[in-house]
């Protein structure tokens, strides 16, 4: 059998009857147990209080956090504790057929998700009656874009200087012709059997974000789970190692002319 | 020297990262009997008290802080004070002057007007982020004329530098008046403003740079030498003039 080569930053060209695994290899080349190449980038924005890029092979996201700040409508402000603010956006051109700018039913529930499993890690109660606002744009989205997402603004939180716990990170994990893989992407999204995207929160070893679609057994299910956590451990180094290299840079600048 | 000593000492940390068993300060928070980081920055203790200096984020008031302001409203005999920070403070008449003032027949805009900057004291903050300001401290004062440059709050501690040093050296070098508000607004004004302004930029930016006073001398000595040289007519009346503006206005807080 030929091996499959690593080619998923260009596999626009697309076999009709290629199977999706075949003999452990994915259809990007990838093992069952591995991760899309994984980019991350800490303070990209300059007007933002702090902001992120995070990129998993052909998904990437930027996050853009202000605050804490006044909250503006007034009534929204909460006495003992700062509120949390998410928008998730898509950019029109993140997809392959444009997609229409503005909110919709899916970037609003996911803003939500993403708020959902942010919250646990945040000491809300320490700046009481501000807004912490949390901006995500996902620009370009090839799956598990809240996962993208979450990540970015994790690092985006951190980098504003937001008292937080510890980081969050994300990944899915599904199932693709009856075998559990991680990180379900490009075709496999579409044509496998299902996705989970969790978010996991590894001081406490806790799961903040669950989601599935698609169709298994509940011993299926904690297995997926296990390798979507595993997945989530990875990111939570490459994270840590992005979030301290900014900082380090800055220190070691010893270079005066 | 002393300084570069404690540098190598402090440690980087982020949110999440342990920094072992104590009591937990500020910066910092407790798990398990653990003392954990919660923010970006240099890690130290200081009598069996863990706490992080923080590289970024926003102005935390704390009682104490020497702040600059800007009047956003006044209503009744108090002075509502936009601090650079979420909470806005209140200056009431009697922290900001020792004479009697009778609110119905004077205007208080005739003492510090909206718009206008002001230096004082943080006198009291309460759990609600109440923030009461005071300038009854000999230090505080109405700031007339100038710029303001806003840096990270974070770095403000080192464009003070030890005990005041940085500061100090960019006064005399370029024969401005600085002062720099604890929420991270420094104001500047002189003749060479400018400079001083560059300076204070200089420092945000290599805020974490060994030999950092060393290179701004330098540097502000080379601009300063090519300033002289521009105008060598140096406007002395203008100079008096401004002198006289500003002994009459702080008058009407002496009286």
């Amino acid at each position: 059998m030929k091996k499959r080569k690593k080619t998923y930053l260009k596999n626009r060209v697309i076999f009709v009857d290629e199977q999706l695994i075949k003999n452990g290899i994915r259809i990007d080349g990838r093992k069952l147990d591995e991760l899309r190449p994984i980019e991350a980038k800490v303070g990209v924005l300059k007007n933002a209080d702090g902001s992120a890029f995070f990129r998993l092979g052909n998904t990437m996201a930027v996050a853009g956090v202000f605050g804490p700040r006044k909250v503006y409508p007034k009534h929204e402000e909460q006495a003992e504790k700062a509120i949390l603010r998410t928008q998730y956006k898509m950019a029109p051109f993140a997809t392959e057929t444009r997609g229409r700018p503005g909110p919709n039913r899916r970037s609003t529930e996911i803003s939500m998700v993403t708020r959902n499993s942010l919250l646990p890690v945040i000491f809300v109660e320490e700046y009481p009656k501000t807004a912490i606002d949390v901006h995500i744009e996902v620009l370009q989205a090839d799956a598990s874009t809240r996962c993208v997402g979450i990540n970015a603004a994790a690092l985006a939180l951190a980098d504003a200087g937001v008292p937080m716990r510890d980081l969050v990170s994300s990944c899915s994990a599904g199932k693709v012709n009856d075998t559990v893989v991680l990180d379900v992407a490009g075709k496999e999204d579409t044509e496998g059997e299902l996705d989970l995207p969790i978010a996991y929160y590894p001081k406490r070893n806790q799961i903040t974000l669950l989601q599935m679609d698609g169709i298994a057994d509940s011993s299926e299910v904690k297995k997926i789970i296990q390798l979507a956590v595993k997945g989530c451990k990875q990111i939570y180094e490459k994270q840590k190692e992005a979030l301290r290299s900014k900082y380090a840079l800055e220190k070691m600048d010893d270079v005066i002319s | 020297m002393n300084e570069e000593k404690t540098e190598t000492k402090r440690k980087l940390v982020i949110p999440g990262d342990e920094l072992g068993e104590g009591r937990a300060g500020h910066g910092t928070y407790e798990e398990n009997g653990k003392v954990y980081s919660s923010c970006i920055g240099l890690a130290e203790e200081k009598n069996g008290i863990l706490f992080v200096i923080p590289l970024s984020g926003i102005y935390n008031p704390k009682r104490g802080d020497g702040v600059i302001g800007k009047v956003e409203s006044i209503i009744f005999s108090k002075w509502i004070i936009d601090i650079n920070s979420p909470y806005e403070a209140v200056l009431s008449l009697s922290e900001a002057t020792d004479e009697f003032i009778d609110t119905t027949k004077v205007e208080l805009t005739k003492y510090i007007d909206y718009e206008e900057l002001i230096f004082a004291e943080i006198m009291s903050i309460t759990k609600t982020k109440n923030i009461q300001l005071s300038m009854r401290n000999r230090k505080c004062r109405k700031l007339r004329g100038g710029r303001i440059i806003k840096v990270t709050p974070a770095k403000v501690p080192r464009i003070i530098g030890r005990s005041g040093s940085m500061v100090e050296m960019i006064k005399e070098i370029t024969g401005t008046q600085v002062v720099v508000g604890q929420n991270g607004i420094v104001w500047v004004k002189g003749e060479n403003e400018e400079i001083a302004a560059e300076a204070v930029l200089e420092i945000e930016q290599k805020s974490h740079v060994s030999g950092l006073t060393d290179h701004i001398k330098a540097m502000l000595e080379k601009k300063m030498v090519g300033q002289k040289k521009q105008n060598t007519y140096v406007n002395e009346e203008k100079k008096e003039e401004e002198d006289l503006f500003e002994k009459e206005e702080e008058d009407i807080f002496e009286k």
